[in-house]
């Protein structure tokens, strides 16, 4: 794809699901069928203006769409320099990004004739997307979380319940956002009949990596036509935060031939990159082999895996998508990381100047747009991707702000 | 060329019978017991030993594999130490066949040119890697087919007839049937439903058929084998029997080899008696 389209960053991925030598499908063979007939359904769906017609009606009447794209004016004016809007995810139906993916997923998995949904989440807003989309088209719906996981995202967990998604705590590893992936997988392995898969993010086996980006890149188009009315003309840059990297990609993948627009992907620094204690797999990490794709994760020498950390659940994943793998080597996209602390300060600025919560996931972006708006004039225009709210996080908050004080 | 995995199918059918491979992780519990729990395997009746290479993430695996690689690692386990243990083993014995079974991360990190070099060289006959489809041979597949290593592919029940022909192009020393859809010991496989696949890759492949993933006791072995399977494979089991012999922290006990011994040859005997 690299080769046949030098001209554009939008090609991928090519036949083999690669984005360069990133992604692929590295999977066990009993689910190789069912990703085949996955991308041959996805294929025909893509195409199909019935299936467009349908998600466009849900996204309008169900989800809420277009967001708005929002002029920050106090965080405008308090940072100094350049014009900061946001793209309002977080005013979607159940409160993130997550919920554009999860209506596209299920559609198809209705028009494949999948009887029972099974996901992994981690902050527990892709875990309560799918639940929410279950329940809207009555589909038994199973979700895989870490044990630690369901510690700190305790209001997410009882919204599953109630909306009838069954919880399994996965106790293996460190019980976060990975060893749910691992347990969801095993799950499908034994349920390939009547089972499907709705991956979160941009990740997995080829063509999730491919499909999730289609879905959510909504964002991205509504942002361009919002911000020639808004202003004329295109933005300069882009932001936004990576866990596994969907809502990133949404926004940035309509821009990425925009050669004068800036792209930047804003990974969870945990604890200091420096400390080893952080989640950014592309800033920390190197190229190997995860989840079905290649990627760039956190691991040691021997190939083992190694825990991500961060004060956001849904940023607490040790690899990225493939295709930002590929963006950030071939230098389109730049990728910097922020802080545990320099999000919890971004969450904190962003509710008093702005009314808005932010969920700790985009606070890590808002905490890198603090650091480049002074950079620039007014006449400089980026976008945020605010793609989701802080509701789920004001528990997790509390204890932390709490812990400081007493320290 | 005959492989070492070639010539031990080619002894068992000629003795009439279905080859016993038996599974263990390299390291577990830790380098030295698994290393003597491993050289104890032939004479207790194993005609081929497949040793996993511990990973943190066997997305494959169920719980008791998957704790079996954590005590590994936890102890230390790493490649260069499992590939030395091939080479150890391969001191006192230059028959039995070494299949290495696990995830391609490891591999890849390790560096797959020197990794295939390595494993040749210890005295490694073949290779499962869980999460390298056909749709991924060019990554070490073919390489370690030029390596002179055999690379064992996983045919599964979701393997249609369509499926199967890509599954068996690059497959060498035999062909591993998974008999459940799931992972590793759970589900208990239906001997006759096995037994129908089991003829329809022989049907399609001259390589021996071995069939694994959920095969826990001898009279399970003896129906496998009795459906026409060339070798039947057996590792959660052994696993699982290895945690009633170690200590509070997590070191072998004494009574661990000859436990096992024990279990497997109680699995040789039901695959060598004629029913
Ligand atoms: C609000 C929010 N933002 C971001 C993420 C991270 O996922 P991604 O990088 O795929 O957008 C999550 C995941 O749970 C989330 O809930």
């Amino acid at each position: 794809m690299t080769k046949s389209k030098l001209n554009t960053f939008r090609g991928g991925p090519d036949e083999a699901g690669r984005f360069g030598i990133f992604g692929g499908r590295f999977v066990a063979e009993t689910l190789i069928p069912l990703i085949l007939s996955l991308e041959e359904a996805y294929e025909a769906a893509k195409v199909d203006p019935e299936f467009e017609a349908e998600l466009n009606h849900l996204q309008t009447h169900y989800t809420g769409r277009p967001s708005p794209l929002y002029f920050a004016e106090r965080l405008t004016e308090h940072f100094g320099g350049s014009k900061i809007y946001f793209k309002r995810d977080e005013l979607n139906h159940t409160g993130s990004h997550k919920i554009n993916n999860c209506l596209g997923q299920i559609l198809l998995a209705m028009r494949m004739g999948k009887t029972r949904i099974i996901a992994e989440t981690g902050a527990g807003q892709h875990g309560v997307a799918v639940a929410t989309v279950a329940a809207r088209f009555g589909l038994p719906c199973v979700v895989y979380m870490g044990e630690t996981d369901i510690e700190r995202q305790k209001p997410n967990v009882f919204r599953m319940r109630l909306l009838g998604a069954e919880i399994v705590p996965v106790a293996s590893g460190t019980g976060t956002l990975k060893d749910a992936m691992n347990e969801a997988l095993r799950d499908w392995v034994a349920h390939v009949e009547d089972t499907f898969y709705i991956i979160g993010t941009v990740a997995g086996p080829h063509p999730y990596p491919a499909m999730v980006r289609d879905f959510q890149s909504v964002i991205g188009v509504e942002t361009r036509e919002q911000m020639m009315a808004a202003e004329g003309r295109l933005p300069d840059t882009l932001v936004a935060c990576i866990g596994g990297g969907s809502n990133a990609m949404g926004l940035f993948h309509p821009f990425l031939d925009e050669k004068g627009i800036e792209i930047i992907g804003v990974e969870a620094g945990g604890k200091g990159v420096e400390t080893g204690e952080h989640a950014a797999s592309l800033t920390g990490g190197n190229p190997g082999v995860l989840h079905g794709n290649r990627t760039y994760l956190l691991q040691n020498d021997d190939g083992q895996i190694t825990d991500a950390h961060s004060i956001s659940a849904g940023l607490d994943y040790p690899g990225i998508g493939p295709e930002h793998a590929w963006l950030h080597n071939s230098g389109r996209v730049s990728y910097v990381s922020a802080t545990d602390a320099e999000a919890l300060d971004a969450f904190q600025l962003c509710t008093r100047l702005e009314g808005i919560i932010p969920a700790l996931e985009p606070s890590h972006a808002l905490a890198h747009v603090g650091k480049i708006a002074p950079e620039h004039d007014a006449d400089h225009l980026i976008v945020m991707n605010m793609c989701g709210r802080g509701d789920k996080d004001v528990f997790a908050v509390a204890a932390h702000l709490g812990t400081d004080i007493e320290g | 060329m005959s492989s070492r995995i070639d010539l031990r199918f080619a002894e068992t059918k000629a003795a009439g019978r279905a080859a016993l491979v038996t599974f263990v992780t390299a390291g577990d519990p830790n380098l030295e017991d698994s290393l003597a729990l491993i050289e104890a395997l032939p004479g207790a009746g194993a005609d081929l030993i497949e040793i996993g290479m511990p990973f943190t993430d066997p997305m494959a695996d169920g719980p008791a594999i998957q704790a079996s690689s954590l005590r590994a690692l936890q102890a230390g386990q790493n490649m260069i130490k499992t590939l030395d243990m091939v080479r150890r083993f391969r001191e006192n014995d230059s028959d039995t066949p070494i299949v290495l079974m696990g995830y391609y991360n490891p591999i890849y990190i390790y560096g797959n040119e020197r990794f295939l070099e390595n494993a040749k060289a210890a005295g490694v006959d073949g290779l499962i890697i869980v999460d390298l489809p056909p749709e991924e041979d060019s990554e070490l597949c073919l390489p370690a087919l030029r390596a002179g290593l055999n690379f064992i592919r996983l045919a599964t029940p979701t393997t249609d007839a369509h499926r199967l022909e890509k599954v068996l192009t690059n497959t060498s020393g035999f062909v591993y049937y998974v008999s459940i859809t799931g992972i590793t010991g759970t589900a208990k496989p239906d001997p006759s439903a096995v037994s129908d696949r089991v003829s329809l890759i022989k049907a399609k492949t001259d390589l021996p058929v071995a069939v694994g993933f959920g095969v826990k006791t001898p009279d399970q072995a003896r129906a496998i084998a009795a459906g026409g399977a060339d070798g039947v494979v057996v590792g959660s089991a052994i696993v699982n029997l290895m945690l009633d012999h170690m200590d509070a922290r997590g070191n072998a006990q004494k009574t661990m080899v000859p436990a096992i011994a024990g279990f497997v040859r109680s699995l040789a005997d039901a695959l060598t008696e004629k029913t």
